[in-house]
């Protein structure tokens, strides 16, 4: 991957009617070029091709109620490997026949079905409600017997007229109304029949012990088999017109018993029946929604393709006179080769008598932006565009972001057992790859973490070297090499007794004696330190420093990264003018605050380290120019210092009026001072031509594109242009101090993982250690684990996270306002692969 | 016939727990088994361990040894967590054969 994004121009397509629809398909396989709309003033409704989408979007529809019934019924659409390709237009009929067919047939038996299924509910009320009211008046009759009430009534006796059985008490008939009625409506009903019907009515009534289905509302509830006797024609239709209010399901109540069992047994066989006929419609609609399955996957994708192509055609614009689509893409160079094979082969499908070709047109648009990525510099090339997208042939950070940006969180993160599980779950997430892909999870977050895994991966391997630089492990520091400091010595050279030893609770190591310090470690921060009281001081030091060293070397890199722009876009006064004071404001000032530092670590031993100057008090007294009094660090400080001062001060007002003055003087056409008004204008033109010269890395030949990011205006604007320069130059001499400042959150942020890791093991962990008992030893266990929890939910997620965080600060604003613009726009290739899948989304594939 | 009790998810992190807990405080009980300086802090130490000891640092050095065996213990308990946990993961994925 070059650090600069690849050339893409702009193409003119001309494409023969007949086989546009073929060259589309081709292109959107392959993914190569971007189009552009040549009808932005046409509304959507207006567009050519608007029936065909019409017609894929009804293809969806039925797509999505088919995926749907198959969902429902629990079969999984199996995915093919291969995507298929769009269908020709001949084949599109087809496909929508078979859809629409396939919808009909569903609706039908899923009507048929509705109709078997309540028809069946019928039955299965009627016979509960025979078989509880037998029970009714079965035991109505054994009162019959033994209660006085009833003996003015003789047993039933059949009754010609009007079918329900008769009994005669002063003339008025003995009517029966039975069903059924929801459970929940029983009570009222009771009470609406004794308000009404004046205790004319005797109402018996016992639950089913089955729960039924009402279909109109599908709520399965208890039912309630009625019984109503009355009295009286009246009467009857009053508790009909009740029973309608209610919503009750009404039978025909047999009139003895051979009747009940008569129609019992019929209703049993129909039942009987009526089931064998429904698991047959189940088993076939289950058949017809199998068969669908296997094709299903195929038909969405095909219609997604087809719909992308008729929306790419809408966007073509057709020259009536020579009937051809005129369409206008961007295509990177390097692939025109390609795009070249695309038509050809695009044409050949589609039969076309005159094949499709390719012509480049110039443009004064700027191209979008290509950056070729692979798996392992997505990721980082996400977290740089996350910032803005490059202009068009600028420098990108993002090559270098890949080493930089997990070294700058591994400063920040420093230690040893978390980089190793960081680095292992991001090598587990790594070698899994694969599966992960196929499983497309939903879960946003996890899939974050998935995307960015090189990067997660990285950080932990770095965290890792840095880990052993801290010399930090959960914590603890390792003693790989030996101590430089030997306590031993103290006791040998009569500096401490075991008197001392007793009286004192904090003794100091005198590194001036002799034997007490070896030497320093080999590798990393000594691990004696871990147990120094005054381990913080020394700690802070150290990374206080490291942090202004990394930030100014950070940050001069930048700088540095920005003449790499100057010159490929050919403005060579660039570098002299705004780079060279650029760099020398930074070195002149941060540079030796840098040498200084260095310089106190090497010249200052430990005999000399009472004496030791504080740097801080010289770079201030640099500026206010007042070192007189204090001793200096090395012959010739004042005179060097006054000397890069003068240098850091001169740089300003050059890096203020160099480049406005310098345009002016261009745009006035001056080659010298004096204006030779007679030769001006050819000078101007010739002028322009050394200025923009023409690209030769074009495989095309006879075109010349103008391509520097700052054309010559027509109109100079003197003050435009000093206002811009005038915001930079305090922009970035101010942002210096403020950004080397900004990179002290390096010594914080690793202070602040360091004090939380040890105090989590301080208070967790110890407490598993101190348990002295015999039981107490199985404490550890528990212990561990939420050791082990609250390392990685604190340590490594919140610490982690906050790291990246800040990591990716320092290169978003240190990093890249000294050289990065960031205003381009993305290329976005027609490529099937990229659209969104509306079923996808939704679960049903 | 063993009985399954915890889903996919637990078990993989029973899993990582105990791999993570066995390495670790097995190589903690080592640290503590040679007498390493660095975890002076983090073993049960009363003053009357170090002054009044005819055989100066052998009070400490019993210290550390008993620690340092409670991990060896701890790790072993692991094991069987471990163990444990990868049958019910062998378990939750027969299981999930069985369904599909």
């Amino acid at each position: 991957m070059t650090p600069f994004s690849s050339v893409t121009r702009r193409k003119m397509c001309i494409r023969e009617s007949g086989s546009e629809y073929d060259c589309i398909s081709e292109l959107g396989e392959l993914g190569l070029v971007e189009f552009r709309d040549l009808n932005p003033s046409v509304s959507s409704f207006q567009r050519r091709f608007v029936s065909e989408i019409k017609r894929c979007e009804e293809m969806e529809r039925i797509l999505g109620y088919l995926l749907r019934e198959i969902h429902k019924a629990r079969i999984a659409v199996p995915e093919e490997d291969e995507s298929p390709l769009a269908p020709p237009p001949r084949q599109v009929l087809e496909i929508m026949e078979q859809l629409q067919r396939l919808e009909m047939e569903l609706s039908e038996v899923a009507k048929n079905k509705e109709k078997l299924q309540r028809n069946l509910l019928e039955l299965t009320e009627y016979t509960h409600m025979l078989k509880i009211t037998q029970t009714f008046i079965h035991s109505r009759s054994r009162h019959e017997a033994l209660g006085p009430q009833y003996e003015e009534f003789p047993t039933m006796e059949t009754d010609s007229a009007g079918g329900c059985t008769g009994m005669q008490r002063l003339g008025a008939k003995l009517g029966f109304i039975s069903g059924l009625i929801q459970r929940v409506k029983v009570e009222a009903f009771e009470r609406m029949l004794w308000r009404v019907c004046k205790g004319y009515t005797i109402l018996s009534y016992a639950e089913v012990d089955e729960s039924l289905t009402d279909l109109d509302t599908g709520e399965i509830g208890k039912s309630v088999v009625f019984l109503i006797s009355f009295w009286g024609d009246q009467i009857g239709q009053k508790v009909q017109k009740i029973c309608d209010c209610y919503h009750c399901h009404l039978y025909p109540h047999p009139e003895n018993d051979e009747e009940r069992a008569d129609v019992l047994d019929s209703l049993r066989t129909r039942i009987q029946d009526l089931n064998n006929v429904l698991h047959r419609t189940e088993d076939y609609l289950r058949q017809v929604l199998q068969k669908a399955s296997e094709s299903a996957f195929s038909w969405v994708v095909q219609v997604k393709k087809m719909k992308a192509i008729y929306h790419i055609l809408n966007l073509c614009s057709f020259d009536v006179t020579n009937k051809c689509l005129i369409a206008e893409v961007w295509c990177p160079i390097s692939d025109l080769a390609k795009l070249r094979g695309a038509l050809e082969e695009g044409s050949r499908k589609g039969d076309a008598t005159v094949p499709s070709f390719v012509n480049r047109i110039p443009c004064t648009d700027t191209p979008p932006t290509l950056l070729r990525s692979n798996k392992f510099t997505s990721g980082f090339q996400s977290i740089v565009e996350a910032y803005g997208v490059g202009d068009y042939r600028e420098v990108s950070p993002a090559p270098y972001t890949i080493i930089t940006f997990p070294f700058l969180f591994a400063v920040m993160f420093g230690d040893l057992g978390h980089g190793i599980v960081m680095s292992l779950f991001a090598l587990w997430m790594v070698l899994t790859e694969k599966k992960q892909n196929k499983k497309r999870s939903n879960n946003e977050i996890w899939t974050t973490f998935f995307n960015g895994r090189y990067i997660i991966l990285m950080m932990g391997l770095f965290s890792v070297y840095t880990g052993l630089i801290y010399n930090d492990c959960f914590s603890k520091s390792l003693n790989i090499f030996g101590s430089g400091w030997s306590i031993k010595a103290m006791f040998t050279n009569q500096q401490w007794t075991n008197k001392t030893l007793q009286n004192n609770a904090l003794l100091t190591m005198d590194p001036n004696v002799s034997g007490v310090f070896n030497g320093p470690y080999p590798f990393g921060i000594d691990p004696i330190w871990n147990m120094a009281v005054n381990r913080l001081s020394f700690l802070n030091s150290y990374k206080m420093k490291m942090s202004v060293i990394v930030g100014v070397i950070h940050m001069s890199f930048g700088v540095v990264l920005s003449v790499f722009n100057h010159l490929h876009f050919k403005q060579k006064f660039n570098v002299y003018l705004l780079f060279l004071p650029e760099l020398l404001f930074l070195l002149c000032l941060f540079g030796y605050l840098v040498f200084m530092i260095f310089y106190k670590w090497l010249a200052f031993s430990a005999r000399e380290s009472n004496r030791a100057p504080s740097i801080l008090i010289h770079f201030i007294n640099m500026f206010i120019m007042q070192g007189k009094d204090i001793t200096p660090l090395y012959p010739g400080q004042t005179g060097l210092q006054i000397f890069l001062l003068l240098v850091a001060m001169l740089s300003v007002p050059v890096l203020l009026l160099g480049k406005p003055l310098y345009l002016y003087w261009l745009y006035r056409g001056g080659k010298g001072l004096r204006r030779r008004r007679g030769y001006e204008r050819v000078r101007r033109a010739s002028e322009d031509n050394s200025i923009t010269p023409s690209y030769d890395d074009d495989e095309e030949e006879g075109f010349d594109e103008v391509s520097n990011r700052e054309p010559l205006p027509k109109q100079f604007d003197f003050a435009d242009v000093c206002l811009h320069q005038a915001i930079h130059t305090i922009e970035f001499c101010l942002g210096c101090i403020s950004n080397t400042a900004s990179y002290l959150r390096l010594w914080a942020l690793s202070l602040a993982h360091a004090q939380l890791s040890e105090v989590l093991w301080a208070m967790v962990m110890r407490l598993g250690f101190k348990i002295t008992t015999k039981v107490g030893v199985v404490f550890l266990v528990p212990v561990f684990g939420l050791f082990a929890t609250l390392t990685v939910s604190i340590l490594l997620v919140m610490e982690g996270l906050s790291a990246f965080l800040h990591a990716l600060r320092l290169h978003w604003v240190e990093f890249q306002n000294k050289f990065y613009h960031g205003t381009g726009v993305k290329f976005v290739p027609f490529d099937f692969s990229l659209l969104p899948s509306v079923f996808e989304q939704e679960g049903l594939l | 016939m063993r009985v399954l009790f915890c889903g996919p998810k637990l078990a993989a992190c029973g899993i990582v727990l105990s791999t993570w807990g066995v390495v670790m405080l097995g190589l903690l009980g080592i640290f503590f088994i040679t007498h390493s300086a660095g975890l002076i802090e983090d073993i049960p130490l009363q003053r009357e361990d170090l002054y009044p000891d005819p055989n100066p640092p052998q009070r400490v050095y019993d210290l550390y040894n008993q620690v340092g065996y409670n991990c060896f213990i701890a790790a072993a308990i692991y094991v069987v967590l471990g163990a444990l946990s990868c049958c019910q993961m062998r378990l939750n994925k027969k299981k999930e054969y069985l369904v599909q």
